[in-house]
């Protein structure tokens, strides 16, 4: 994985107000079906889940399977009802957890 | 039959007028991330152009807007990577580009805007990738990176990206870059190859116009490296090589003196525009 995730929530938004979040993590997304140059097969490394939750509370999920390009790109709608923070969070398959945050704010 | 030829030949003609009009660079402003970039300019003097234009302004509506917006910008993948590279450990020195620099937020502020500079070492001109590679050979004890390979335009790139929006003013009076100046002027106007081009032959006499499916621009150097949606990501000794490749010439090698010669002199003739690394082109 390269840097930090790239995540785009606006800043602020109107109660109620429907928002675009983007995302987009860098990682190989290595199938499992490839093989190296000795034809060993590359052993299966991807992100196989991502969700957001705002307040604790799911707003987008999805599971994610080896046929996905490298560098995962998704973009969502949420609607916020106040003020809060979107947590983000990708599961790699080697056990690590990708996290970020980012606040909102309703005016 | 005769009515579906009659709505071809409309049909043709209408694309025809359509293309003609679109010959010509948009007149449209760039912002990247709200912050504003410079795509025309005004020629500094000696050049042929009254006004020096961006590539930018050259290309379809839909490649203009990816350059706009960072996060849908291809080329700030390979940027992140750079980010990386900056503060990785390499080289029998234990450094990394931050033990010295620190943050290149701050300390590579300029460079992309000011490289190539005037090496007085190896008494040549110096560009981003050769000065990194100079870092690494003399400073961190560590292995220079082969032309294209290990990490090299992602580094460049990300150094670069930090001068987004600065005017790109490189400076003839150092050293002797005024004869590398020439020397790369020089270049720039013979023709080579078995389709005897010059670079002058599509950038200078034929700019705005197409050359088959390509809409020439005035050839600026300003976003390199670039995100190309035909190729990725592809750094300007490169593109320098397959512009050259495509007059069916013999190519110089990258960082050869023809070519810095070539980048001295480019890069100048793209003074007063906004650094736009990465930008995106076709």
């Amino acid at each position: 994985m390269a840097s930090k995730p790239r995540i785009k929530v606006p800043k602020t938004a109107s109660a109620g107000e429907v928002i675009t979040i983007k995302t987009l993590i860098s990682h190989e997304m290595e199938s499992g079906q490839r093989k190296d140059k000795d034809g060993n097969p590359i052993p299966r490394q991807i992100i196989n889940k991502f969700t957001c939750a705002f307040e604790g509370q799911t707003v987008f999920e999805c599971d994610l399977d080896p046929a996905i390009s490298a560098n995962p790109y998704f973009e969502f709608n949420a609607k916020v009802p106040a003020s809060g923070t979107f947590k983000f969070t990708w599961l790699d398959d080697d056990g690590s957890v990708y996290e970020a945050e980012e606040l909102i704010e309703v005016k | 039959m005769k009515r579906l030829l009659i709505a071809g030949v409309a049909l043709a003609a209408g694309l025809t007028a359509a293309s003609w009009s679109m010959a010509e660079p948009v007149d449209d402003t760039l912002e990247i991330d709200g912050k504003p970039m410079i795509t025309r300019a005004k020629a500094p003097e000696g050049m042929p152009f009254d006004e020096v234009l961006s590539g930018w302004l050259y290309r379809e509506a839909e490649t203009r807007d990816l350059e706009r917006d960072t996060f849908e910008n291809p080329g700030m993948v390979p940027v992140e990577d750079g980010e990386v590279l900056w503060s990785k450990v390499d080289g029998t020195a234990g450094k990394s580009c931050a033990t010295c620099h620190g943050d290149a937020a701050e300390s590579m502020k300029g460079i992309g805007a000011t490289f190539p500079k005037w090496d007085a070492d190896s008494n040549k001109p110096i560009n981003v990738e050769l000065q990194i590679n100079k870092c690494r050979t003399e400073q961190m004890g560590a292995e220079a990176y082969p032309f294209d390979k290990g990490g090299q335009n992602e580094l460049t790139a990300y150094i670069k990206h930090q001068s987004l929006g600065l005017p790109v003013q490189i400076d003839l009076a150092e050293g002797d870059m005024q004869s590398w100046w020439e020397q790369g002027k020089e270049l720039y106007y013979t023709r080579t190859g078995q389709l005897d081009l010059a670079c002058a032959s599509c950038h200078e006499a034929n700019a705005g116009k197409f050359i088959r499916a390509d809409h020439l621009s005035q050839g600026q150097v300003n976003g390199f490296p670039v995100y190309r949606l035909k190729s990725g990501f592809t750094s300007l000794h490169n593109r320098f090589r397959g512009c050259i490749r495509d007059t069916r010439a013999e190519m110089p090698k990258a960082f050869s003196d023809e070519l810095m010669a070539l980048e001295t002199y480019v890069t100048w003739r793209g003074t007063g525009l906004s650094v736009e690394t990465p930008a995106v082109r076709p």
